[in-house]
């Protein structure tokens, strides 16, 4: 048994505008535009791959509306 | 249990209380929102909110003053740092800053940029270079690129008619007033950590009495180059950076 670093984020999908700077700034591919849309017509950001985060909070930086939060934490693996 | 992580313990990264709720005007992706941003985590980090003034000017963050829970003065185009030396100087133990875009300093505010600058008011000037002027609808700047099509130079701008990229902070440097001068960008997470730490040693110095700070954003307007935010930073990647490289240009 190992640990491994699990991550995971909350986007504030009112206030998100769809900019996708936080889809290519994630290095681990897990993000995407949301095919829904929010009250203002924006597709918000979410987690298409959320195995993938490892909490490391790029989208978090990059984002120009402060709508991300970001967890991270230290999980038991199996492997 | 999948949700187990949304706990506070496990929170790294979220909105500094600093920037309040209420949305952001700018268009999605724009980089004055990532350097507000900034600005507020400094100012929170520091723990000088309640010392802190900013000078808001007029261009696209015209409106900066409704995002940050500090105080604020809006100032008429271009005259930020003449109300900022007014304002440091009647409470000298205040963080004052301005925020100002191109057009702003680079243009209408030249004289008081160069004059604030020359006094070394121990001031913060942060200087959003976008190239163009975002809010009125993308007109040609005194810094806008060489080739650069604006709504004013449609076939790119021609030097012979419309003169150089204005390069200011190069030009301030030469001041004796100015102690710190440094060009950023936030385009990537390792940028925009660079660049907050440049953001910390301005306000710091603020207090210091060795005169004026100058932070310059390589920034993007998306909007007025008419490309993607993603496709923004790409292009100002490789045509800004050639123009205005980063990095610093004065540190005493
Ligand atoms: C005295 C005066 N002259 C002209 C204007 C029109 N005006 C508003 S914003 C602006 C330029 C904005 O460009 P910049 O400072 O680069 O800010 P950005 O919107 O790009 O962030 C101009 C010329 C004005 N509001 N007041
Ligand atoms: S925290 Fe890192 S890995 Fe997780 S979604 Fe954000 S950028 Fe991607
Ligand atoms: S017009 Fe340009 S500078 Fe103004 S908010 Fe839109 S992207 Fe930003
Ligand atoms: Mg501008």
């Amino acid at each position: 048994m190992g640990t491994k670093i699990k991550g995971a984020i909350l986007v504030n999908e009112e206030r998100c505008k769809g900019c996708g700077l936080c889809v290519v700034a994630c290095p681990h591919d897990v993000l995407t535009l949301s095919k829904k849309v929010n009250a203002k017509g924006y597709n918000f950001a979410t987690m298409e791959h959320p195995d993938a985060c490892v909490g490391c909070a790029s989208c978090g930086y990059v984002c120009p509306d402060a709508c991300i939060s970001v967890y991270r934490t230290k999980v038991e693996s199996s492997n | 249990m999948e949700n187990d992580i949304f706990k506070p313990e496990n929170l790294v990264y979220t909105k500094t209380p600093v920037l309040n709720d209420t949305p952001m005007h700018y268009c999605p992706g724009c980089s004055h929102g990532v350097v507000h941003k900034l600005v507020a985590e400094v100012v929170d980090e520091m723990g000088i909110q309640e010392d802190t003034i900013g000078i808001a000017p007029v261009g696209c963050a015209v409106f900066a003053y409704r995002y940050f829970e500090m105080d604020f003065q809006e100032a008429a185009h271009g005259r930020a740092p003449a109300v900022a030396t007014a304002i440091k100087r009647l409470y000298p133990e205040k963080y004052v800053f301005t925020y100002q875009g191109d057009g702003d300093l680079a243009a209408i505010g030249t004289a008081e940029t160069i004059h604030a600058c020359n006094r070394g008011e121990n001031i913060l000037i942060i200087f959003i270079n976008n190239a163009i002027y975002g809010m009125t609808g993308g007109q040609m700047a005194p810094t806008t690129l060489e080739g650069m099509k604006t709504s004013t130079c449609p076939y790119g701008r021609d030097t012979t008619i419309n003169g150089y990229p204005l390069n200011i902070t190069d030009l301030l440097v030469q001041l004796k007033g100015t102690r710190y001068i440094t060009r950023q960008s936030v385009h990537n997470a390792a940028s925009i950590l660079k660049a907050k730490k440049a953001l910390k040693k301005g306000f710091q110095n603020c207090m210091e009495k060795k005169g004026t700070s100058v932070i310059e954003f390589v920034s993007t307007c998306n909007s007025g180059w008419k490309m993607s935010p993603a496709k923004a930073n790409e292009w100002m990647v490789e045509n800004m950076f050639k123009a205005y490289p980063l990095g610093d240009l004065k540190d005493i």
